[in-house]
């Protein structure tokens, strides 16, 4: 038998009435929305976006087919093959990374013993046609070249930390 | 010829009838406009009050500092333009005349609701039972919609809101009586009149009633706290989970918010003084805040809306037999109750029934 003063409590809507006063004050209070295109919020130099296969600073690439990357890969999202290239070095031919089957836990960049792979900041990005989700070796190649500025400058901030 | 030329040249009759029609359109106009910011007015203040923005995009016609303001068009003409799918095991007919059925009820009833002193749409005495007989027509809508459907989801819906609409019509219906008990009348507008001056709202001697007449409103139209009708975490949608496009419109949004907004009124109009002044019998007659006038109304109505808003975005949904349960066995003991002591403030000629 509930008591007379829980009765009271139910009947005046005591909680309810403080329920809606906690609602009624947080109405007021500043709103956490981020106007997503014209502001962002920060982001950390550690954060794994669109992949990017780098350059040495003389054009060579970095990349010595070791295929670690490859191993390690738990979604098994990247492919290689390789080849001797010209000069007698190791080279890949083929680079693919499949950006659907990534779940861009970066074990790539760090299993790679030449900084070849590396994961940008880059996240917004998308595809239009079946089959751009395949980041070829020229393609990641290219995010390399466009973007070594910024690249260069997360991993030196990082260095301090490995 | 002019068409006030025209206008002369019809009968008494004739032009009463015409004057009503253009009366006619102007409210349900009024109620479907009021609608289309219901539902921006909803998102906005959810969204504020968790800690949101809510909609601030669409602009109306590109006119600056209305961001937002277009939302509600934006939506009806996206609803508009969508496919209307018809379920395959569905009762076709059925299925498309229940939103229509949904939709009749919701906007019949603001036929009795005064405005204002001067504007009713129709003064008939019966007014109470009239709004008391077409809002629990709504529910014909929502069990038609369900049932003809053909799916298990949907007959739930249809069920649960069944069940429960008819659980609160009782604890509305004694509310009512106890207005009707205060005011010795049936008719809306003399309901507002017997309101008049210091401490003459229902909702002083009616104080009980008052808070069940309108939670039983917000359990009467399906809205959180009791929607369980919908229960999306239960039962999908409910009863509107195959309908799509304008059925969906016509079915699911525009009654719901014609019904929320024609509670929000009759709450006022019932307990709250309808179009009087709050000022009224505490200012002197002859002061311009103590004039009667659709203004007050339409603030008493904003601020019920907005309970309505603030209700869904504080509760959490009930469980469907706590929803029954409250109905059953605390809602109408506790109006019987009140009615009872009502009567004996009668009996004794206490408050404003002194005279």
């Amino acid at each position: 038998m509930p008591s007379v003063k829980s009765i009271t409590k139910t009947l005046l809507l005591t909680e309810l009435l403080q329920g809606l006063a906690l609602t009624f004050k947080t109405m007021w209070k500043p709103k956490f929305t981020v106007y997503y295109p014209e502001e962002k919020t920060p982001q950390s130099f550690r954060y794994r976006g669109l992949h990017a296969l780098r350059r040495y600073a003389n054009g060579e690439e970095r990349c010595i087919a070791c295929k670690l990357c490859e191993a390690v890969c738990p979604a098994l999202a990247i492919t290689i093959e390789s080849d001797v290239s010209d000069d007698g070095t190791r080279r890949t031919t083929r680079y693919d990374i499949d950006l659907f089957k990534c779940i861009y836990c970066g074990f790539c960049e760090e299993a790679c013993p030449v900084d070849a792979i590396v994961e940008t900041r880059i996240h917004e990005y998308h595809m239009e046609n079946r089959g751009e989700n395949i980041m070829t070796k020229d393609k990641l190649l290219a995010v390399g070249d466009r973007y070594e500025g910024m690249i260069a400058a997360d991993k030196a901030q990082d260095a301090a930390y490995r | 010829m002019s068409l006030l030329g025209l206008y002369n040249s019809l009968a008494v009759s004739e032009q009463v009838a015409l004057i009503k029609t253009v009366q006619i359109i102007g409210v349900l106009l009024a109620v479907v406009i009021c609608v289309a910011f219901m539902t921006l007015a909803e998102r906005k203040v959810i969204g504020w009050i968790q800690g949101r923005i809510g909609p601030n995009r669409v602009t109306l016609f590109g006119i600056p500092f209305t961001e937002g303001l277009g939302q509600p068009f934006a939506d009806v003409v996206k609803l508009l333009f969508k496919e209307i799918i018809l379920p395959a095991n569905a009762d076709k007919v059925l299925f498309l005349l229940a939103p229509m059925i949904a939709l009749v009820p919701a906007f019949a009833t603001w036929a009795v609701v005064p405005f204002s002193p001067e504007f009713v749409l129709a003064d008939i005495d019966a007014g109470l039972l009239y709004v008391l007989a077409l809002t629990s027509l709504g529910v014909y809508g929502i069990i038609l919609a369900g049932w003809a459907t053909n799916s298990k989801y949907a007959l739930l819906g249809a069920l649960r809101s069944a069940a429960q609409i008819v659980a609160y019509e009782i604890a509305m219906g004694f509310a009512l009586v106890g207005v009707l008990m205060a005011s010795g009348s049936l008719n809306l507008s003399d309901i507002v009149r017997s309101q008049a001056g210091a401490l003459g709202w229902n909702v002083v001697w009616l104080a009980p009633l008052a808070v069940i007449y309108f939670i039983s409103g917000v359990a009467e139209t399906n809205r959180a706290p009791f929607d369980v009708a919908e229960g999306e975490s239960e039962i999908v949608a409910g009863f509107h989970v195959e309908y799509s496009g304008a059925t969906f419109a016509t079915l699911f949004a525009l009654p719901e918010y014609a019904n929320m907004i024609l509670i929000a009124t009759l709450t006022s109009v019932m307990f709250f003084g309808g179009w009087l002044s709050p000022f009224d019998g505490y200012l002197g007659a002859g002061s311009l805040l103590s004039q009667p006038s659709f203004l007050w109304l339409a603030i008493k109505i904003v601020f019920f809306l907005f309970c309505f808003l603030w209700f869904r975005a504080t509760f959490p949904r009930y469980r469907y037999d706590q929803i029954m349960r409250l109905g059953w066995k605390v809602f109408i003991p506790l109006t019987l109750i009140w009615i009872f002591v009502e009567g004996l403030m009668v009996y004794w000629h206490i408050g404003p029934w002194h005279r």
